[in-house]
């Protein structure tokens, strides 16, 4: 990282006009990574942000950045083509509910099961915004929209337990109205060398206004969401009188800590190999109406894609030498006529 | 048998020779008949194949469905096709003959595994009688030989257990094969050793029944004569033996290596494709990253993502594959970045058949995306000329910055044939410029990049690769003004835009060889127009039309969009056009809405390639018309 210019948020905006509906969530996590950027030590033309269909997918116009915009549901697939071909490349994934858990949700998968090195940023509005307001796989069950004027019947996703289960190694969540949070989330991905995977809650405030504002309104938050830790008990509560346990059958949950005492508390190990902890969290709930966890769920290092990949390459070219097509084309059986 | 002595036969020459190959598809038939064609290659003939095997990985033993058929046409001379009507049969059961049979030429040889045809076997088969007593073969020279006793004979000296023994029987029968048709045997004991060195029984066994097989066809009183097929008077050079999928993936390296920019394959496994993906997994030492991925549009969608990073990117599929890439397709042509979408077509629409050969998917390539989004197209038409059909369509694509098909066949892609070997500094230098610096200056004298600023030449834009500085941009699906490559949504920059994109891939027709044009160019009197597998074809049946007297030529076109500058001119010059096809006649549509020429279409949707029979057939007819 020698050498890199020093940077400002300035640097890292496009000229474009951003587009999105004046009071849109969408600005704040733009300004996130903006202002977050110029920290990371990281060229501009080293950084390329991917997306593909839906508001949260404009994001790289408004980057100064290489950018592709790509179609909708793709994105995690074309940028594991561009970071397996470039491995020296910052790439950024960035898509919405329907994006990356409906049209897309099959790459959304295989991207984080593969842990290809790319900063997936889904920005969950819990709904569709730029097809003007169905309901997407993130509603909740009785939600009302053009689609479904009698409710949705549908079981939502839960983006954290779906990304878990596709074996992600980094998991986190954080949402639009703090940024320090965003940032640290932000920081914590680029830092982290695989598939990092970050939902943000991010209001749509045309289509779904207030979706989260049970959990994130500044009066609401210490006792609605759940800061996970490292190495620290789960607590939160206004007065930081509750806590999380795992009981016995491995499920997360509530408790008065006046009730249990402080030492049953559930201790937050976001590094532990196994994934029971992070997915028992993030079943703590149910949705963005009770108490929820936001924070690190997982981060656990294995190997990851496009390094893999590469080392295959560089065995190779160590066993057979660097190809030779001449030796390639005589490489079976030949014969001469003359 | 030991102590009989070696009998004095006589040897017959042979010009040319059609030998198949058939049996349940566990009886190695295909590999039995690639040993045939690779011993003979190293004779020195020419040859063609045409393996062909059940969709089912193991259909039902000892069904129709189950048999599965290699067919070779060896020869002293020139060959384009792998031969009409087979002179040889050999039929390891009972489906295998009943099945084959009608394709064989009548008085030919039916050489059959007697051990297979028992009353259980005969009965799958769905015969009544036994065929090979009750007369049905009375037309053609019938040898029963006892394959699976003898077999199972000789390796029981080596101490090989009678069920495993059984396996070796497509050894036997290669071997008497071999012997019948003066074919070389080192090249097949060596191959038997080398494939099975680690399992030495089974390399005994197989070599045992290899020579079982050579010495029953001398010692047997069942042959009088053998033949031989002199070698071919092939042109001077080093040959190898190739199917088409091979070569097409060299041609592949070769391309990547030629641009030295790096190979990147995304690919998911479908049938007749999957052999690219497996040979260029091997190639990593050329620096080709292969990605075996989670589906069709992932495959297309991380090539397209590598040629954004400066990789030539790559996808390989079947029609089916096509279907589900056509959005990426055409986000290819907005982002106008290099793509080589490879199509080894096979019989459709939907699953349709998965192993047989057809060439429906031409429109499907020129129109099968949404909106006016012209992509180039190349067409390989053998086997080994996959290899520079491959280096074209990379060519194309590096040059022009634009995604382009390259379709071949199941034919083309399992059919095999000599190879003479190119020179490799004859193949031509693809080398890329990467754009490198800004290419704009703004009114303020501020120097920017505009990522749709073209070549005047080429019309292309310019590829600025991640981690140039300066050229950082943006790029994606929605309508874009031209050179600064912002987002514009006016009617005016739309049309403007729309016309631009198909004018620059019109263009690229000042960029490709003329029509490949042969026979009596001046005076035919009748011109058949082909593309892709069906050249061997259409070859061999002028070869035969213009022995007869007869007057015709042959047009074979390899680029398909856009086609050929002089194409228009050539149809208009001859009186009668024909347009043969391995699909209802889409070729020949575009002939008809494109130059306005009365072309007509012959057309075969069977699975199975044309015989230069039936085609002679069509020419006769059309000139007797
Ligand atoms: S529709 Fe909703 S998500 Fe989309 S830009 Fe407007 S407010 Fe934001």
């Amino acid at each position: 990282m020698t050498n890199v210019p020093t940077t400002t948020k300035a640097d890292w905006s496009s000229d474009q006009e951003v587009r999105w509906c004046p009071g849109c969530g969408d600005y704040s996590i733009l300004t996130a990574v903006q202002l977050l950027m110029p920290e990371l030590g990281v060229r501009r033309e080293d950084t390329v942000f991917v997306s593909g269909i839906g508001c949260a997918a404009r994001f790289p116009y408004y980057m100064n950045t290489y950018g592709v915009h790509a179609i909708h549901g793709r994105a995690p697939a074309l940028a594991t083509g561009l970071a397996m071909a470039r491995p020296d490349l910052h790439v950024w994934v960035v898509g919405g509910d329907g994006d990356m858990l409906s049209i897309g949700g099959n790459h959304l998968l295989h991207v984080l099961r593969r842990n290809v090195n790319l900063n997936i940023l889904l920005f969950n509005n819990q709904i569709y915004g730029l097809t003007k307001g169905q309901y997407s796989p993130t509603s909740e069950i009785g939600k009302v929209t053009k689609s479904t004027p009698d409710g949705s019947i549908d079981e939502p996703f839960n983006p954290i337990s779906v990304a878990l289960g596709a074996e992600a190694s980094f998991v986190a969540r954080t949402h639009d109205m703090d940024r320090q949070h965003m940032m640290e989330m932000f920081r914590r991905a680029h830092n982290f060398p695989g598939a990092a995977f970050v939902e943000v809650f991010q209001n749509c405030n045309v289509f779904n206004d207030g979706a989260f504002g049970a959990i994130t309104k500044k009066d609401k938050r210490a006792s609605m969401l759940i800061h996970l830790e490292h190495g620290k008990p789960v607590r939160f509560g206004d007065d930081n009188e509750k806590g999380v346990i795992l009981n016995s059958y491995g499920s997360a949950e509530i408790v008065d800590v006046a009730d249990v005492g402080e030492d049953a508390l559930l201790v937050h190990d976001e590094n532990s190999q196994e994934p029971s902890l992070a997915f028992a969290l993030s079943r703590l709930s149910a949705g963005p109406f009770e108490p929820t966890p936001i924070g690190v769920f997982r981060s656990v290092e294995r190997s990851e894609y496009a390094a893999e990949a590469s080392k295959q390459l560089a065995w190779a070219q160590e066993q057979s030498g660097p190809g030779d097509l001449a030796s390639l084309l005589h490489s079976r059986a030949t014969w001469e006529v003359s | 048998m030991t102590d009989t002595l070696p009998r004095i036969v006589g040897t017959r020459e042979l010009d040319r020779l059609v030998v198949r190959f058939a049996g349940d598809s566990g009886d190695g038939m295909q590999l039995t008949g690639d040993r045939f064609t690779s011993a003979s290659a190293f004779f020195g003939n020419d040859l063609a194949t045409l393996p062909e095997f059940p969709a089912e990985i193991r259909a039902p033993q000892g069904t129709l469905a189950g048999v599965s058929a290699f067919q070779v046409q060896v020869s002293d001379h020139d060959i384009t096709t792998p031969g009409d009507a087979p002179n040889v049969l050999v039929a390891m059961n009972p489906a295998a003959l009943r099945k084959e049979l009608p394709h064989l030429e009548v008085g030919g040889t039916v050489i059959v595994n007697q051990d297979a045809f028992m009353e259980r076997n005969l009965a799958k088969a769905g015969y009544e009688g036994d065929p090979l007593e009750d007369g049905t073969l009375d037309n053609y020279t019938l040898f029963k030989v006892p394959m699976t006793t003898i077999t199972k004979e000789v390796c029981k000296e080596l101490g090989v257990k009678p069920r495993d023994a059984e396996r070796s029987k497509n050894f036997f029968a290669l071997g008497l094969v071999s012997w019948l048709y003066g074919r070389p045997t080192q090249p097949t004991l060596d191959w038997i050793e080398a494939k099975f060195k680690r399992q030495r029984l089974v390399a005994d066994a197989n070599s045992a029944a290899f020579k079982a097989g050579m010495a029953f066809g001398e010692t047997a009183e069942l042959f009088d004569f053998n033949y031989e097929v002199r070698p071919a008077a092939l042109k001077p050079g080093t040959y190898t033996h190739v199917n088409g999928n091979t070569a097409l993936s060299w041609g592949l390296v070769a391309a990547s290596q030629q641009a030295k920019v790096p190979l990147f394959l995304g690919s998911y496994p479908i049938t007749p494709a999957s052999d690219i993906l497996h040979e260029l997994s091997q190639r990593k030492n050329f620096g080709v990253r292969t990605l075996q991925a989670e589906d069709e549009i992932a495959a297309i969608c991380s090539a397209l993502g590598a040629s954004f990073g400066g990789n030539l990117g790559v996808t390989t599929t079947s029609g089916p594959g096509v279907a589900l890439k056509s959005e990426t397709i055409g986000l290819a042509v907005s982002l106008e970045l290099p793509l080589l979408i490879i199509n080894i077509q096979r019989g459709g629409p939907s699953t349709g058949l998965p192993t047989k050969t057809e060439s429906a998917d031409l429109m499907q390539a020129m129109y099968g995306r949404h909106g006016e989004s012209p992509v180039p197209i190349v067409a390989a038409y053998s086997p080994s000329q996959c290899f520079f059909a491959a280096i074209e369509a990379a060519r194309i694509a590096l040059k022009y910055r634009t995604p382009v098909f390259l379709l071949s066949d199941g034919y083309l892609a399992n059919g095999s044939e000599p190879w003479c070997l190119p020179d490799i500094a004859s193949l031509p230098d693809l080398a890329v410029e990467f754009a490198t610096v800004p290419n704009h200056t703004n009114d303020d004298g501020s120097e920017v990049f505009w990522p749709y600023l073209r070549d005047p030449e080429t019309m292309a834009r310019p590829w600025a690769v991640p981690g140039t500085p300066e050229l950082t941009h943006r790029i994606g699906g929605i309508e874009k003004e031209d050179g600064t490559g912002n987002i514009n949504y006016e009617s005016d920059n739309h049309g403007h835009m729309v016309k631009l994109r198909n004018d620059r891939i019109a263009h690229i027709a000042n960029d490709i060889s003329a029509t490949m044009l042969e026979g009596d160019i001046e005076d035919a009197e009748l011109l058949v127009v082909g593309w892709g597998s069906t050249w061997g074809a259409i070859v061999s049946a002028m070869t035969r039309v213009r022995k007869e007297g007869h007057k015709m030529a042959h047009a074979h076109i390899t680029h398909l969009n856009p086609l050929p500058k002089d194409l228009g001119d050539i149809l208009r010059s001859y009186r009668k056009v024909i347009v043969p096809e391995m699909n209802m006649g889409q070729l020949c549509r575009i002939l008809r809405a494109e130059f306005l020429v009365d072309a007509q279409s012959i057309s075969k949707v069977q699975g199975v390639p044309f015989t230069a029979a039936e085609l002679h057939h069509h020419i006769i007819g059309a000139l007797d018309d």
